[in-house]
Order: structure tokens, then sequence, then C-alpha cells
């Protein structure tokens, strides 16, 4: 009896899994002790499937304890991790390093616009701030028995912006943002809108006129960074469009 | 830390590099570079406008005054400034009309990339059929 699969010699045990060395270059603040950011090389040995996330971990825990930055579900949906790298705005957990070009260093530093509080963490409160503004949670008045009913053509509407996870990418890609702080910023948009053609939702009305301002839409200057920047493939500058078109309309 | 390294593994370097101590620029695409262009094309506009309305008032003060600044604008140095004022004014206007339509064309935000090369397609074409015009204008006129 042959047992030629059987026999056939074992994967050699050198058969490792390549790698490569990358620098990543991070732009590092520590408020205690620095005026102004500093750019920082680190070299780390990383894998083709590792992303940009797994290299700011190895850093962390093999080199550098005291580099802070934040990240939760390391899966592109907590949205905790949003960076800029490579001078654009990414999700540094759905950044795979491979995809980047590995020859150059890599470009690590916070998003813009929003207050620097350490390395790659920043004040993140006058981003929900004007999230919460534009009154993101549903207004109705009827109280249904059961479910508010909704057609698929009626949930299809406004399926895009459903998609945002506030990871901010968006609202600190945008030069408007950068500088003027007031400016409502892509994201708050977005979330508007998701509520605005929502048709089980009463208050497209006031959510308009809370858009309809100096800092509201009309500040946009559809330079399509954030539909660039989002993470989840929302088309903001549209959606923002949109917006546009029903304060002109009037009505969503 | 006894964790054993299988690659070449540097140890962060403590030094910072020093270069760029400022955050690297924002790398934008079309749209960014077309708004940044939009708004210098803008400003350069509006600076000419401002001293165009002032030089032709000066035609109500006194007519010879109005001759006298309009030849010292003969040369060829305002020449090649008329280009590129000329060269300002066709992309605000072409690349204006593309935010037009990303603005009120449902459409247009899906083509705006297409957009922005129609626009510097229709900039190249329009510098095209300018430029050696004027500049030949501009220079046969260096000698009289």
């Amino acid at each position: 009896m042959s047992t030629a699969t059987l026999d056939s010699p074992p994967a050699p045990a050198d058969d490792v899994i390549p790698t490569f060395t990358v620098t990543l270059i991070i732009r590092r603040f520590n408020p205690d002790t620095d005026d102004e950011p500093t750019w920082q090389n680190f070299d780390v040995e990383m894998y083709p499937t590792d992303r940009v996330l797994d290299a700011l971990h190895k850093i962390k825990w093999e080199q550098d304890g005291s580099l802070t930055f934040r990240r939760s579900c390391a899966h592109g949906i907590c949205g905790s991790d949003a960076m800029r790298i490579n001078g654009r705005n990414r999700l540094a957990c759905k950044t795979l390093i491979k995809d980047l070009d590995i020859t150059k260093p890599i470009y690590v530093e916070a998003i813009k616009g929003l207050p620097l509080e350490k390395d790659l963490v920043v004040d993140m409160e006058p981003f929900f701030a004007s999230f919460r503004e534009v009154q993101p949670f549903l207004i109705a008045s009827s109280k249904p028995e059961k479910e508010r009913l909704q057609s698929a053509t009626e949930r299809a509407r406004f399926d895009d912006t459903t998609k945002c996870i506030l990871c901010a990418a968006c609202t600190s890609s945008c030069p408007v943002f950068w500088t003027d702080g007031q400016y409502f910023g892509p994201a708050a948009i977005v979330n508007a809108h998701r509520f605005i053609f929502d048709s089980r939702d009463e208050g497209a009305n006031v959510r308009l006129d809370i858009l309809n301002d100096k800092e509201g839409v009309w500040r946009c200057r559809t330079t399509f960074n954030c539909s660039e920047a989002c993470p989840r493939g929302i088309q903001v500058t549209q959606a923002i469009a949109e917006v546009k078109q029903a304060i002109m309309r009037g009505k969503p | 830390m006894s964790r054993t390294e299988t690659g070449t593994q540097a140890p962060g370097s403590l030094a910072p590099t020093g270069k760029r101590p400022q955050g690297t620029l924002y790398r934008g695409r079309e749209g960014m570079w077309s708004w940044v262009l939009h708004r210098i094309t803008g400003i350069a506009i509006f600076f000419f406008l401002l001293v165009h309305i002032l030089d032709t008032a000066l035609v109500r003060v006194a007519p010879e005054a109005y001759n006298a600044v309009m030849s010292t604008y003969k040369n060829p140095i305002m020449g090649l400034g008329e280009t590129a004022l000329v060269g300002a004014i066709a992309f605000h206007a072409y690349n204006g009309i593309r935010i037009i339509l990303i603005d009120f064309w449902t459409k247009g935000p899906k083509y705006q990339k297409v957009m922005f090369y129609v626009v510097i397609g229709l900039w190249v074409v329009t510098m095209a059929g300018f430029v050696p015009r004027h500049l030949i204008n501009v220079f046969s006129e260096v000698g009289h």
C-alpha cells in the first residue's frame, strides 16, 4: 500500500512568513515636557498582513511604552483610531502597511484641527459638540403600538449616512474646519442628513434651520477631502449637497 | 522586557528627526487642489479688479493721467502679467462652472474629478489659443 501523500516530506520548518522592516515617523507631543510636537523615528519588523495599528502596538509594547494613541475595537467600527497616515486621514486599523509605500518612511500624526492632547490623541469634544447640536436622534410625536413602518425605498434614501462611526476623519480633513473651528463639519452634517431624510422623523425642519447658518452647510467649499477620507466610504460631499438643496427647497 | 525579537529591532531613536517640525501637508486630491487654485486665482483677480477700477476711474479725473498710467502698462513684464491674469480668470471661470454643477446638478459630486480634468482641458485649450497671439503682440511692440 502506497501512502504517498503521508510520506511526502513535511513543509520545511524554516518556511517562515516573510517580514519587512518599515520606518514609522511619528509626531510626538508630551504636554508635560514639550512646547511643541517633534517627529520621532521607529523601525519595526512587520508582516504583510499587518496594519498601521499593529505597528503602533509593536512600538508601544516593545519599544516605547509612552506612545499614546486611541483604539478600541481595532476592526474599523468604533472609530477611535483615526489619524493622519502619510498626510491623509485614515483609520490605523484599516490601513495595511503593505498598501503604503514601504520603501519610504510612514508618517503618522494626529488628526488636524482639533486640540492636540498627547502624541496621537486629540480632544474630540468640539467635534462631539457639533454632533450633538444637530439633534442626532429620532424626533417623532406618534407612539405606535409596534415599530414605525418604512418602505425599502424610504430606508434607502438615507442609507449611506447611517454608516458613520464618528471617527472624525472627515471633519479633521476639511480645510474649512482647520481654519474655522466653529464650522459644524462634515460629520455633524452627515448625521443630520441621516435624520433629515428619514421618513419616520419629524424634526427635519429644525435641523435644516440649525444647518442654515453662517457656520452651517454654506461653509462647505466642496473640496471632497471628507469623501476621500471617510473609512466607511460615505459620499460625504454628496450628503452635504443634498442638505444644501433641502434647505433651499425648505423641506427634505 | 525579556521578549525575544525575530527581526532587527532598532530601538526608538530618542533624538527627534528635527525635520518638518510642523505637521505634514494634507495630501488632498483633485477637489482640494482645485479649491486651493480657485482661492488663489480669486484673490489675484480681486486685486486686479481693484487696480483696474482705480486706473479706469482716473479717466474721469484727468484723461492725461489716465493715458500716462496706461502707457506704463505697455511693457513685456505687464504683458506677461496679463497672460497670468487671463490664465487665472479662465481657470476661475471654468472651475466656477464646475462648482455650480457640484452644488446644483444631482450627479455633480459623483463626476467632480472628471469635471476637474475637463476644466484643466478647457483651460489648456483657451491658453493655447490666447498665449501665442498675445505674446506676439506684447513682444512685437517692444521695439516701438
